[in-house]
């Protein structure tokens, strides 16, 4: 389903990786691995069609991501390094807001939901800026939730959390790889995600 | 497409609201600006009547400039600006909600205060109407504009004075026929070809703007 061919990353002067590819199937997650520095967000920024690759091609279900622009959109979802969380917003708010920013249909109940299974059940009316870091990681991480996108792109989800947080977000890939979905995912901690194929790329 | 809209406007008013100091702030300074000529150039009326259109369009640009910068600021170094570039619809609808939202909390205000202001010049009935009209159509065109500007200087450090220098020169047109609209009101000529040609600005504006933002949108995030 979704295919890197001969991807090459230059940043500034510096060539990062080059020659990279791989090939992804539903129900399989992989790993990117390597140093810091090594190009990793880099690459997760140019699945998701925000950078351009140097030379190579990303292709989901076999076209050019360039190509289907809002039809790959529409069945991803990325999660970067930063959180994309407003302070003045309560979790609910936020949570709301960008489901409807993202065109996702979740109502207040669902969403409720989703901030108590993040164990933020009794926040949900406190402006973010009042939350602690990992708390507003929680808030980030609650739309995964009920996100049912074939494809999940997710820049270092276990930074900040507390082993119970990262027990809970290993569930949560788990059962979206069970569903038949697809996870691309930077960590430097080793989490076991008890469901789907694991693969591992190293860059650098 | 018009949930986006809707979407986007409802939630960029919604943090304009809960950070009231920066409309507040904005206002302020188009009301003192524009205070300031009449204590200055003393009780001529006159004097005051011919200066009024042209200052208080200075004083809007300005007042406009001052809430420009942090159009995309906020949203690109929280992440936000990342999860509306990656939304299933075009970048550019996105844009049009987030300058809407701009002109509601900026421009609308503006153009509402302005009649009150426009007394201090003297300016009579009809004159203060035009004023009013001219800002609700002109300053849509100065939201998209400078959402341009914006979106062209995101990211860059000493952003604010380059904004100006990109964004002023372009309101040029805008203020041309925005005081314009005023002092032919003044002088007894009716104001209904500036007032097109205000309008057709907007429009095209309002059109063209979101899309241009939106490709220097992009190239800010890569």
């Amino acid at each position: 389903m979704l295919e890197a061919l001969n991807l090459e990353c230059v940043r500034g002067e510096r060539r990062l990786f080059a020659g990279v590819g791989f090939r992804l199937e539903g129900g399989e997650m992989l790993y990117l691995q390597g140093r810091n520095g090594s190009g990793k967000t880099s690459m997760l920024r140019m699945l998701c069609g925000l950078t351009q690759p140097a030379s190579g091609e990303i292709r989901w279900r076999d076209r050019p991501i360039g190509k289907l622009g809002d039809d790959f959109r529409a069945e991803l979802c990325y999660l970067g390094h930063l959180n994309a969380i407003k302070e003045e917003l309560t979790p609910l708010e936020n949570l709301l807001a960008s489901a409807r920013l993202a065109e996702d249909a979740l109502d207040e109940d669902a969403a409720l939901d989703a901030l108590e299974m993040v164990g933020l059940r009794g926040r949900e009316d406190l402006a973010c800026r009042y939350l602690s870091q990992g708390q507003k990681r929680r808030v980030a991480l609650a739309r995964l939730v009920h996100e049912r996108r074939a494809l999940w792109v997710l820049d270092e989800p276990y930074v900040a959390l507390d082993t119970a947080a990262v027990e809970l977000v290993a569930g949560l890939i788990g059962a979206h790889l069970q569903r038949g979905g697809l996870a691309v995912l930077t960590t430097h901690q080793t989490v076991e995600v008890r469901a789907g194929a694991v693969r591992e790329l190293r860059l650098g | 497409m018009f949930a986006l809209i809707r979407a986007v406007v409802g939630r960029d008013l919604r943090l304009a609201m809960r950070r009231q100091a920066d409309i507040v702030s904005a206002l302020f300074f188009f009301i003192i600006v524009v205070s300031l000529f009449p204590l200055g150039i003393g009780p001529e009326p006159d004097l005051l009547r011919k200066l009024a259109p042209g200052v208080l369009w200075v004083a809007a640009l300005l007042a406009t400039m001052l809430s420009l910068p942090r159009l995309f600021a906020d949203d690109h170094r929280d992440g936000t600006l990342e999860q509306l570039a990656l939304a299933p619809q075009p970048l550019g609808l996105v844009v049009l909600g987030k300058v809407l939202a701009h002109w509601l909390v900026s421009g609308l205000p503006l153009a509402l205060l302005a009649p009150v202001l426009g007394i201090q010049f003297d300016l009579d009935a009809d004159a203060l109407w035009v004023l009013t009209g001219a800002l609700l159509i002109g300053t849509p065109a100065l939201s998209g504009i400078g959402a341009i500007g914006a979106a062209l200087t995101l990211g860059v450090r000493g952003g604010g004075v380059l904004l100006s220098l990109l964004v002023l020169p372009l309101y040029i047109p805008v203020l041309i026929f925005g005081a314009g609209a005023v002092d032919a009101t003044v002088t007894g000529m009716g104001a209904q070809a500036h007032l097109s040609l205000l309008g057709a600005l907007a429009l095209g504006g309002l059109f063209f703007a979101p899309w241009a933002t939106a490709a220097a949108l992009r190239i800010a995030l890569e």
